[in-house]
């Protein structure tokens, strides 16, 4: 088995209400000492009010082949953007 | 910097028609700015070149805590101390940012650390000079970080998207330090002439092994040009080193130190300063081994290792039991 700690990845949801984000990974035996470490690797200057750490293994993720499949429907679907309606300015602000 | 010397994987920069389609793809997203993520196809010469690079690039940052540790117990006020041990821990931040990033090319943690503590892998040659007063720890965060920051700038740009955020993190945090050594050597050049003194001791024994932070001149290497085109080099070590000669010598006029150079000058034709090379040989003989503190720092670091291997077998092993037992009681 084994010797190296599990490997983390971190999130931290900065000050005003936005989401949890990305920022990094580090190593720790267990998801107590994953909180306290990045407490002390990714929030040394007042970065987040929020962690949340999963273990990376956990984590499924798409492939970069899948690319096509994945996100190319919504390229043709243009009107889903309100730029493609053309409003006139007698309207005003909509 | 804090990579020196890595050696590029390969044989140099292919032809595109040298290159297959795979390469050529890899390469025309290199050109266009795209980030290469993890799970990207790149070539092996890549993935093999970035782990040396960060690798040595996060073991500089870990061994660089060991000649500013040197002071903190020894600091001259409480504030300093409190500022210094946190810019050490920084240095320490550093160092895990940068492991992470070389750990999504597939190499672990315990490889990179075996591989410096069995000195297989390099770090700065810069932390092999001993820190002997207060001074030097001015002169530290002053050169040092100052040089490193001017290598690290341009890594925010670099094509491997892992390293590329590592490497904007440390620059946000990295002006602190530069800025904390300006501030002690500002104290002890406008103190009393034994200050003045040390300041210019500091400046004196820092001068040239900052200027081989950059490395030798590398404009004609075929390894640099293919770090160059793959983005993972950005400037050449030549143009670094003059960047930061320039931005280096009003701050010491400020001072009112002298920079120990005679043949430094102001090159009106060039836009930019004249000054001497660092000695090579020393360098080089520092990277073999042989500089005044090599032996001290990978003893320091062999012990933390050793030392510390109780602490982690122990937690690891509890973590292992508790996980266990509630897994039983479900």
């Amino acid at each position: 088995m084994s010797k190296e700690w599990p490997l983390w990845e971190v999130f931290i949801r900065g000050q005003h209400g936005l989401n949890h984000r990305h920022v990094g990974s580090l190593h720790a035996p267990d998801a107590e000492m994953a909180i306290k470490n990045a407490r002390d690797v990714y929030t040394r200057r007042n970065e987040g009010v929020s962690i949340w750490v999963v273990e990376a293994v956990h984590i499924a993720a798409s492939s970069p082949e899948e690319k096509g499949p994945l996100y190319e429907p919504s390229n043709s679907k243009v009107y889903r953007h309100p730029t493609f309606f053309d409003i006139p300015e007698d309207v005003g602000h909509m | 910097m804090y990579a020196q010397l890595v050696k590029t994987a390969g044989t140099g920069v292919k032809t595109r028609e040298e290159m297959s389609d795979d390469e050529r793809n890899f390469q025309d997203r290199v050109d266009r700015d795209e980030k290469i993520e993890p799970k990207d196809w790149m070539p092996d010469d890549y993935r093999a070149t970035l782990i040396r690079q960060i690798g040595q690039h996060a073991h500089s940052e870990i061994v660089g805590q060991l000649p500013e540790g040197n002071w903190i117990t020894r600091a001259p006020t409480l504030e300093r101390k409190a500022i210094l041990l946190a810019k050490v821990q920084d240095e320490a931040g550093h160092g895990l940012y940068l492991y992470c990033a070389a750990e999504t090319l597939g190499v672990t943690r315990d490889e990179l650390t075996e591989e410096l503590l069995s000195g297989r892998m390099k770090y700065s040659s810069i932390f092999n000079y001993p820190t002997l007063n207060w001074a030097d720890i001015g002169a530290v965060g002053w050169l040092v970080d100052g040089a490193a920051i001017m290598n690290q700038v341009p890594l925010q740009r670099t094509s491997y998207g892992p390293y590329s955020r590592a490497m904007i993190r440390i620059c946000k945090e990295e002006s602190f330090h530069q800025r904390q050594g300006y501030d002690i050597m500002m104290k002890m050049a406008q103190g009393s002439d034994a200050q003045r003194k040390m300041a210019q001791d500091a400046l004196n024994r820092f001068w040239y092994p900052s200027l081989m932070m950059f490395g030798p001149s590398d404009k004609d290497s075929v390894h640099s040009a293919q770090s160059l085109a793959w983005k993972i080099k950005i400037d050449t070590n030549d143009e670094l080193r003059q960047r930061f000669v320039d931005q280096t010598v009003p701050q010491a006029k400020y001072l009112g130190l002298t920079i120990p150079d005679e043949h430094l000058k102001w090159n009106e034709e060039r836009g930019a300063h004249d000054f001497s090379e660092p000695d090579w040989t020393e360098f080089f003989n520092v990277i073999k081994g042989k500089g005044p503190c090599n032996v001290d720092r990978m003893e320091a670091r062999v012990a933390a290792w050793e030392d510390g291997a109780w602490v982690r077998d122990g937690l690891l092993a509890h973590a292992r039991k508790t996980s266990a037992a509630r897994t039983a009681a479900e």
